[in-house]
């Protein structure tokens, strides 16, 4: 096992880590708005979950993306042959 | 160990194509897809039966979506929309078939899926405008927006690729790994959790499909006129 498959294996790691943390804190901030807004306003919980999960799926978004560089770096490493 | 999830696995070859297990799986579902349609909707009754008032009752929600979402009349949409809808959503759930991957886990899949939608936006927004009124769109608010506008209505159209692939790939992937380090019948929650992924993701797919393409209809303008019942 040379370097390059190294470095690959510890970058692979850092970059799903570091990709959860910022999504999960503004998930959490997303969800904890929308719950107090359906609490204050039960009637619209219909449209509000509609555009949270909508939302949601954006926010999640940046994680698939660091997921899929992960990916990319495990699995269709351009430097590895 | 575990084979890579960017490369999908050859079955046979016709002539110089080789034809992948993704591409096998698709062709079932659209197959099925059209069958199960053909036959819903071969004795439509006014007073509904059993099975046409499901039918109608999957209709009219994606009805009901189109028209709150991107506030026009549903009609020319409805058709593509519900089709993409229930075709992620059953391409997600194919899982639930013992051998069968979702073909929504392969990227080449989601990136079809994605090119129908970057092309019906523009499609609809050019009949809706025109292809000088489509082309204005780009120039606002301000004329140096055009470099930005541009580049955005291809990143949608990647981020949504992306997306789709992603969780529904990262699935399959985790139920593998469960699969050969816990053993057998261990993954069976991971599983129920899928299924719910699978139909907020084929539900989110078509949202933003919709949020793009109303964007490129309507403009964010009140198209109070355009409604028609006014609901």
């Amino acid at each position: 096992m040379n370097w390059i498959e190294i470095v690959s294996i510890f970058a692979a790691t850092i970059t799903v880590s570091f990709g959860a943390v910022g999504p999960a804190l503004s998930e959490g901030r997303a969800v904890a708005a929308a719950l107090d807004a359906i609490a204050r306003q039960p009637e619209a919980a219909g449209v509000i979950s509609r555009t949270l999960f909508v939302g949601l799926a954006m926010i999640e978004t940046m994680a698939i993306y660091c997921l899929v560089i992960a990916l990319l770096v495990l699995f269709a490493n351009p430097f590895v042959h | 160990m575990i084979e890579s999830p960017l490369a999908a696995k050859t079955l046979f070859a016709i002539g110089p194509v080789p034809i992948t297990t993704p591409v096998v799986v698709t062709w079932g579902l659209m197959a099925a897809l059209t069958l199960a349609g053909w036959l819903a909707t071969r004795s439509l009754t006014l007073v509904p039966s059993r099975h046409q008032a499901v039918l109608e009752l999957i209709v009219g929600a994606v009805e009901d979506q189109i028209r709150s979402t991107m506030r026009v009349a549903p009609h020319p949409y409805l058709s593509m929309l519900g089709t993409l809808f229930l075709f992620i959503l059953t391409a997600n759930w194919s899982s639930l078939v013992p051998g069968v991957e979702p073909p929504t886990a392969h990227i080449e899949t989601d990136a079809a899926l994605g090119l129908i939608v970057f092309i019906a936006i523009i499609y609809f927004g050019v009949r809706a405008r025109g292809l000088v009124g489509y082309l204005k769109t780009f120039a606002q608010p301000s004329i140096v927006m055009i470099p930005l506008n541009v580049v955005e209505t291809i990143t949608r159209t990647f981020s949504l690729i992306v997306r789709l692939f992603g969780n529904v790939m990262s699935g399959v992937f985790i139920i593998g790994i469960v699969l050969s380090l816990a053993g057998l019948l261990v993954p069976i929650p991971l599983m129920a959790l899928e299924l719910l992924i699978g139909a907020i993701q084929a539900y989110i797919f078509t949202v933003l499909a919709m949020v793009f393409i109303g964007s490129a209809v309507s403009d964010g303008r009140p198209q109070g006129n355009k409604e028609g019942n006014g609901s």
